[in-house]
């Protein structure tokens, strides 16, 4: 479920960095104009909680194997959605960087995935109405676990959807989903078991603590209208980013625009289309293999470099192989030489 | 059973890495922050074709590693641990991409297989990046860089309690599950029937301390503001440090210096 930055793009990566820091950002102002100061303590505390419980094994029933607390839709529902969104940032945060679960870059991707969809999707949509105010032992139950098994599933998707805009991995689409959803049901099912057996024990021994939450008092009641607002707003903003991707890296449109029109490519328009067109040709295709191309007019389309990718010649490919072992030795000694001279 | 253990060491063990005094720790940690995402960045904005071109970026980690004093061998098994996940979606793309590009003898080389192989390679650098940065830094450090470049306070301070608690609630747990693990018979994990009331317990127990630390923190004269110690400045060195990886980085990024380098020893123009 952790994407790493291996399999995504820059864009991708970039646009939902920015949906999520947009979340964090509205979920920060909220939590921090409630007068509250016991929440401080109690999230830090809450976030190492499930960090550290999403540690322990436990053994699924018939089964040889084992599953792990689902932490998002725990944090939710003991702490607000709020609250529980910024627990999970920090969470996937130190993940990321101490334990090198999920990329740095990914980490917009895995904090929407993991803490938008479950905290201000699942928790909200899901667990709240069907729980209620005073909910009975049934529906603690149902609640935790359909909440769990559909806020995963939207995340799994989430996940799909990222690493398909990023272009690095070549799984179909079809062939991804079928891979994803049915594996994070099973998860989410025995997350949420976990879940569910945690509530139901919470309300047997300490009630006090979920009526706090269900009666919306350390951390306030949640509105669904911005709820729904930011949802808005992170969604046209993600579908604005990847857009622009998706034109900037047309490799199937491309194709179906040869299909449609018989020629190879559209001619861009001059003026300020050009001069992104030439932009992205310095950035992005001058390291493919031929550096002459990089001079040609600005309307040229920034994807013939692409195509011409397969046609490498044998000459070229030796001497890319060559060069890379070189410089991999050359980074490595580097890299020796001043360890010896920081020592010596 | 052994893995919460196996993890935490592991949290330990970077903790204490951090606390070096090298030339790379003592930097400021801004710069830090802001050459790894720029790393990161332009490792990933290859086309997923490239695999020459990303050989350069090693430097990066290599010199990091000898000047900040890390050793290799723990990079490489948290490198090991995590790489099944990401290496089993990327093992699809030689069955689904075909497409013959390269000839080495007489074997032809399918598009798939680049496009995974520069998947482990950006693997590699990535996670040893992001390693190697909290290694170099700490999180202290880190957590006063994200205050300067604008993430609100309360989210720094949330990262930064639950780091604390991390280690106070992780060494419970282990004795937690210890204790379970010597009176059960099943073995590995947690029994069905015991889900409920041991995380629950670990729970109830976790919410109480939080209590208590509130009310030492209030005796503390905590009036709901927390004071986070903002030190380390900007030095000429900092500066030198991010322009030469920033240069660096733009550099390998648009040209290929391999491939120019294996042309000028092969003589192929």
């Amino acid at each position: 479920m952790h994407m790493a930055d291996a399999l995504i793009s820059p864009a991708v990566g970039g646009a939902m960095w920015a949906a999520s820091a947009g979340i964090a950002a509205y979920a920060a102002k909220k939590v921090q104009n409630d007068l509250d100061d016991r929440k401080i303590p109690l999230m830090g505390v809450l976030g190492a909680f499930v960090f550290a419980a999403q540690m322990i094994n436990f053994t699924i029933p018939g089964t040889g194997s084992s599953g792990h607390l689902g932490g998002g839709l725990l944090l939710a529902i003991l702490l607000g959605p709020q609250a529980a969104f910024l627990t999970i940032a920090s969470i996937l945060t130190i993940q990321a960087l101490f334990f090198a679960d999920g990329g740095i870059l990914a980490l917009g991707c895995n904090i929407f995935n993991m803490g938008f969809l479950t905290c201000f999707v699942a928790y909200p949509l899901i667990y709240k109405p069907l729980t209620g105010n005073n909910p009975s032992q049934g529906r603690l139950f149902l609640g935790s676990i359909l909440a769990a098994v559909i806020g995963l599933q939207f995340g799994a998707f989430a996940v799909v959807l990222e690493t398909l805009f990023s272009g690095i991995s070549e799984l179909p689409f079809t062939t991804f989903v079928l891979l994803m959803q049915p594996i994070h049901l099973a998860i989410g099912l025995v997350e949420g078991l976990v879940i569910a057996a945690v509530v139901l024990f919470i309300k047997k021994e300490a009630p006090e603590i979920l009526q706090k939450t269900a009666a919306g008092q350390p951390f306030g009641a949640i509105s669904i209208k911005k709820v729904v607002i930011a949802l808005f707003i992170a969604t046209l903003f993600t579908g604005g980013a990847l857009s622009w991707f998706a034109s900037s890296n047309p490799d199937g449109l491309e194709w179906s625009i040869a299909g449609v029109t018989g020629e190879d490519e559209l001619k861009a328009p001059e003026g300020i289309h050009g001069f992104f067109a030439e932009l992205q040709e310095k950035t992005a295709f001058l390291p493919d293999y031929n550096f002459n191309k990089s001079n040609e007019p600005a309307a040229a389309s920034t994807e013939q470099e692409k195509s011409s990718w397969p046609s490498v010649d044998k000459g070229t490919s030796f001497a890319g192989i060559v060069g890379s072992l070189l410089t991999l030795a050359l980074a490595f000694s580097i890299g020796k030489g001043l360890r010896r001279l920081s020592r010596g | 059973m052994l893995k919460i253990e196996a993890n935490w060491i592991d949290l330990r063990y970077l903790d204490a890495l951090s606390n070096q005094n090298t030339f790379i720790h003592r930097l400021n940690p801004c710069v830090k922050l802001l050459a790894t995402l720029s790393f990161i960045l332009a490792v990933t904005s290859f086309s997923k074709y490239e695999i020459t071109g990303l050989f350069p970026f090693f430097l990066f980690p290599f010199v990091l590693l000898s000047l900040g004093n890390l050793p290799t061998a723990p990079m490489l098994k948290r490198l090991l641990i995590v790489a099944p996940f990401v290496l089993f979606i990327g093992i699809f793309n030689p069955l689904f991409d075909h497409t013959p590009v390269l000839k080495l003898g007489s074997v032809v080389i399918s598009g798939g297989w680049i496009s995974f192989f520069s998947i482990t390679i950006r693997l590699c650098l990535t996670i040893t990046a992001a390693l190697i940065l909290v290694a170099t830094t700490g999180i202290d450090a880190i957590g006063s860089a994200l205050l300067r470049i604008g993430v609100p306070k309360i989210i720094v301070i949330q990262l930064l309690f639950m780091y604390r608690y991390l280690h106070v609630l992780a060494e419970e747990f282990i004795r937690t599950v210890t204790a379970y693990s010597l009176r059960s018979f099943a073995g590995e994990g947690v029994q069905f029937r015991a889900w409920g009331s041991l995380l629950g317990q670990l729970l109830i127990r976790s919410i109480d301390r939080a209590n208590r630390i509130y009310q030492s923190m209030l005796c503390r004269g905590f009036d709901g503001e927390v004071r986070l110690r903002r030190t380390s400045t900007l030095t000429s060195t900092d500066i030198g440090f991010l322009a030469c990886w920033l240069v660096f980085f733009l550099l390998v990024r648009c040209f290929n210096v391999p491939e120019l380098l294996g042309k000028l020893l092969v003589g192929v123009n």
